[in-house]
């Protein structure tokens, strides 16, 4: 027998090293390092899973997440879904395959992205336990559902099914997971519990129970019936592909000319484009992709930089938006009763090496928050919640480099986390999400995701400086407002009956202790109506004329409650309204109703003047440059007490 | 039955009530913030007077302004309490401060939050008006003296007849009761045979010195002042100093809180340096229990509290206690930190303090 050399024996021991010796390897960056993460990666597997094929299927989710404690270290975990089911062939492979599927090779905003999925954690089941898992599926067109027993055949990566059934299942249609896995369940930070709640709130239109193994089912409630579009499959862009991948995808493509391959694989690459590639690339444009080597390769990833390519679409990304944000947090932290939601902000999406991306910042602030501890961060990645590795994660970064002070939260040098009362929820949404490793845990800060993280961060601070300025600037002034309107009436008529002398005219005083114009935004919910009062009080010493502008939400504003016409009324909701003078001490009222927007739809609305000197204004802001105002309506240099002014801005 | 003169008193303090209340009307006439200013009272702002030997307020003002809200909410209670008090000088009637209290309720958003509110506003219509709470009619709940000696008075009952009793002879052993009001209108001091009177803070010791006879032993007509002593029971010692000629010495526990007793009989009250020169005595002397006597007499002593400590710090910075023996004797307290109450004489036997330790610090002061 002919010695085997070196190199063959090398060779048949390289075979050995099974799919399962390398996820034994790589626990640490697969999720499965401790007992306790390996639990929870399983459900976060389980339920993106879930999620993902019931946003695909345009099925609103209904899910069942039970933990049932086995043994000491042993647990029994189940995901149930109600999405599509699989067909019964595929039943083995999608489950029974580590890295299988179409996702590996697609580019589109899917929560379940890049990871090992949730044979993962059927895997790790395997090994650590010995047991199978069972996997039940249903599609719509079944009558009863389809189970199976299986293990993965790990020398081969692939399925063996130790038992096949079928089963009466009360689910239209869905999929269930079983497990058996090694783990440990803890309450608190990092948990299974957290994970929920924090999924939860980017999911408002998922119905989520989870059953703890000891203590009480909870249930995070729908409170959206608005399914997000599904994610749409995008090909790569030139500038995101990476050398390997480019080979790859030669080698698979079904295009004979190299000119066709680039053309109709990637996207934004016209034919004209594709020959310039070529011509840059010195490969000629009729070679056949499959004979592509790994120089000609080489010379067309250059090119691909070289030449001018226009960015990818970005319309595959479907960010939570800034409604679904709003209902999201209330619905999970409504309980704690914050005293201001900052209107969600979602940046235009931006591109990362031939990625789009989008980013988008939610802010709660105040109530029964706990205020003397670091500001409880929220990190999602294409909706799926992060919850190890905040430090190296692109949101975290971004937030500490903000100066928050700034913003009204506490921050030691205004660097670094900031304390106070706050939650702030971050989400970046991408075709592809670059993670800092295969675990999925944090956010690789990219230069431009941190940029557009900042940008999204600011505006949402903005808008809550603005709301603590205004708290602030009324607590001052509601003092002085209980004087004038409580006190000092009673203090005139008092002294008026002791003397015995006619009621004093309190004006000139009230002007004296107040010298603002107030204003006061009242809103009463009733009938399903919105009911808004502006109250424009004229708390100084002369007749004031300003305007008032605000933005209305025309699709809920019902147009004859306004009272009076707004003398302008644009297309995007922005209405300005001349006020007549107001004497001292007077005031003038704005009426609107709004109709259909749900009782916590309309809380404060954001009121701006001009007209006046801001500083003689409370309860509205400055109008801001941006605001764009036409000329009739642009009163800055149009003065209370200059007639001429006026004219002239009627006129015009 | 109001005499003239006291009619025309009323009119008086009607008419000043009135001035206080034309004030904020005019005010706010003229367009102007209403305010009132009157003396501050804290300790920084109390003088010693040096023709009546009392402590009185100084320049120092603080201004109540309805610019804020606290301050426009007082001028507004002002203005409640004034009109309270002119209906109930019209009506003939007269309250306690709780009554006070509790009528404010119903003055909704002019109500008083404590009684502390109230007391305060009352003491400072007696600093605007320099007149007394009594002219207002309002009446303290506090309790007044107790007294026990050779001292005949003669008091006014309800019924308007005057009564007279010696206050060892025709009273049981609680002794005599004073009243609220400790005028000469309502009450008259006839006649007295002893050589001083003695106050003494707790009824435990008041008592000892009754079943020890000490009153008769020593000529003494002994006062209980129920710790920090009311109104009535300061101007009644006044009246027994200035009108009998008797000597007021103070008995009292050995810890700072007694010293602030001593200090109100004695210098006059802070809170109440306005009327300092009707209440306060300034020939009191304080005969115990000093911190010495907790040394000399070798007492049975608990250890100074944090507050106790505090207490004492604040009156090395309380310009009554400026002199030597003061200085000395908290100094010497803190230093040993301990406190005795009188009662801890009892160490020595029930007839200690009668036979030994007052006579002995009687002496020690040139009475004896």
């Amino acid at each position: 027998m002919p010695r085997q050399s070196f190199a063959e024996r090398l060779a048949a021991k390289q075979r050995e090293i099974s799919v399962s010796e390398f996820f034994e390897r790589n626990k640490h960056i697969l999720g499965f390092d401790s007992a306790t993460k390996a639990l929870l990666t399983s459900v976060k597997e389980g339920v993106d899973n879930a999620l993902d094929a019931c946003q695909e299927y345009g099925v609103l989710p209904d899910l069942l997440v039970q933990i049932d404690r086995v043994d000491r270290d042993e647990y029994h975990l189940v995901v149930e879904d109600n999405g599509p089911g699989i067909v019964k062939r595929q039943v083995p492979k999608v489950f029974g395959r580590l890295l299988y599927g179409s996702r590996f090779h697609t580019w589109s905003q899917t929560r379940g992205q890049q990871g090992l999925g949730i044979s993962g954690a059927i895997l790790y089941g395997q090994i650590t336990t010995g047991k199978p898992a069972v996997v039940r599926s249903k599609t719509a067109q079944d009558d009863v559902a389809y189970q199976i027993e299986l293990l993965i055949d790990t020398k081969r990566n692939r399925p063996q099914v130790l038992k096949r059934d079928f089963q009466v299942w009360d689910r239209e249609h869905g999929t269930r997971v079983e497990t058996h896995l090694r783990g440990r369940f803890i309450n608190g930070r990092q948990s299974v519990m957290e994970y929920l709640r924090a999924t939860a709130i980017v999911n408002p239109y998922a119905r989520i129970v989870f059953q703890p193994p000891d203590g009480a089912r909870r249930t995070f409630d729908r409170v959206s019936s608005e399914l997000p579009r599904p994610p749409v499959e995008v090909k790569p862009h030139p500038y995101g592909v990476e050398l390997g991948t480019l080979l790859q995808m030669a080698k698979e493509s079904s295009h004979r000319r190299l000119t066709a391959f680039l053309q109709s694989d990637f996207s934004r690459i016209s034919s004209r484009v594709a020959k310039e590639i070529c011509r840059e690339a010195e490969v000629p444009p009729e070679s056949h992709p499959k004979n592509l080597n790994l120089s000609r390769a080489k010379r067309i990833h250059v090119a691909f930089r070289r030449v001018k390519i226009m960015a990818p679409p970005t319309d595959c990304l479907s960010p939570i938006g800034q409604r679904l944000i709003r209902t999201g947090l209330r619905n999970v932290v409504g309980s704690l009763r914050p005293e201001f939601y900052a209107p969600p902000v979602t940046r235009p999406p931006a591109v990362y090496g031939g990625h789009p991306f989008q980013a988008e910042v939610g802010i709660v602030y105040g109530g029964e928050l706990p205020g003397d501890r670091p500001v409880e961060i929220l990190r999602y990645a294409n909706r799926a919640p992060l919850l190890y590795q905040q430090g190296a994660c692109a949101t975290a970064q971004a937030i500490e480099s903000v100066d928050w002070r700034r913003y009204g939260l506490e921050q030691r040098g205004g660097r670094g986390m900031p304390y106070g009362p706050a939650i702030i929820l971050v989400h970046v949404c991408a075709t592809r999400v670059p993670f800092t490793s295969e675990a999925k845990e944090a956010i690789s800060p990219i230069p431009e995701i941190v940029a557009e993280i900042v940008r999204a961060l600011q505006e949402s601070g903005r808008r809550l400086r603005s709301h603590m300025n205004k708290k602030a600037r009324r607590a001052k002034t509601s003092e002085k407002f209980e004087i004038v309107r409580s006190v000092l009436p009673l203090m005139a008529e008092k002294s008026a009956k002791i003397t015995g002398r006619p009621p004093p005219d309190i004006t000139r005083t009230i002007a004296k202790i107040m010298n603002v114009i107030w204003i006061d935004e009242r809103v009463v919910f009733e009938d399903g109506r919105h009911r808004v009062r502006v109250q424009v009080y004229n708390y100084t010493s002369a007749r004031k004329r300003l305007a008032l502008h605000a933005v209305l939400p025309l699709d809920a504003l019902d147009e004859a409650t306004v009272q009076p016409a707004p003398t302008q009324l644009r297309a995007d909701g922005k209405a300005s309204w001349k006020l007549p003078w107001i004497p001292p001490t007077e005031k003038v009222v704005i009426a609107f109703e709004l109709v259909g927007l749900g009782r916590r739809g309309y809380e404060e609305g954001d009121l701006f003047v001009s007209g006046v000197p801001t500083t003689q204004v409370v309860g509205a802001e400055p109008l801001p440059g941006d605001w764009d105002l036409e000329a009739t309506l642009s009163e800055g240099d149009d003065l209370p007490g200059d007639p001429l002014a006026e004219e002239v801005a009627e006129s015009g | 039955m109001a005499s003239q003169s006291q009619r025309a008193r009323q009119r008086a303090v009607v008419r000043s009530l009135r001035g206080l209340a034309e004030k904020v009307y005019e005010h706010l006439e003229h367009g102007r913030i209403p305010e009132m200013s009157i003396p501050l009272r804290t300790k920084s702002n109390i003088r010693l007077n040096a023709r009546t030997g009392v402590w009185t307020y100084g320049k120092a003002k603080g201004t109540r302004s309805a610019k804020t809200l606290k301050g426009a909410k007082m001028l507004l209670r002002t203005l409640y309490v004034l009109d309270f008090i002119r209906d109930m000088i019209q009506e003939g009637k007269s309250s306690t401060l709780r009554e006070l209290y509790y009528i404010s309720e119903g003055w909704e958003y002019a109500g008083f939050s404590t009684q502390d509110e109230s007391n305060l506003l009352a003491e400072d219509l007696e600093i605007l008006t320099g007149s007394l709470r009594e002219d207002f009619r309002l009446r303290p709940e506090e309790d007044g003296a107790r007294v026990m000696g050779n001292l005949t008075v003669e008091e006014l009952n309800r019924r308007g007849e005057p009564k007279r009793f010696n206050c060892r002879d025709d009273v049981g052993d609680s002794g005599y009761g004073i009243p609220h009001n400790v005028e000469a209108e309502k009450l008259k001091l006839i006649d007295c045979d002893a050589d001083f009177a003695l106050a003494i803070e707790t009824g435990g010791m008041f008592d000892r010195l009754v079943e020890n006879r000490f009153d008769e032993d020593m000529r003494a007509l002994l006062v209980h002042i129920k710790g920090q002593p009311a109104r009535a029971t300061r101007r009644f010692l006044k009246r027994l100093n200035e009108e009998l000629g008797l000597d007021v010495l103070t008995f009292v526990d050995g810890d700072p809180w007694s010293f602030r007793i001593f200090a109100s009989i004695a210098y006059g009250a802070i809170k109440t340096a306005h009327i300092s020169e009707y209440l306060a005595t300034p020939t009191a002397s304080f005969l115990g229990i000093t911190a010495s006597d907790i040394l000399n007499y070798d007492l049975p002593a608990a250890d100074l509290t944090p507050q106790d400590a505090k207490a004492l710090r604040d009156i090395q910075s309380d310009p009554r206690f400026g002199d030597r023996f003061w200085r000395d004797e908290v100094e010497l307290m803190l230093e040993v930190g301990k406190k005795a109450e009188q009662q801890a004489l009892a160490k020595y036997g029930l007839d200690y303090v009668t036979d030994v330790y007052l006579p002995e610090k009687i002496a020690q002061l040139g009475l004896g």
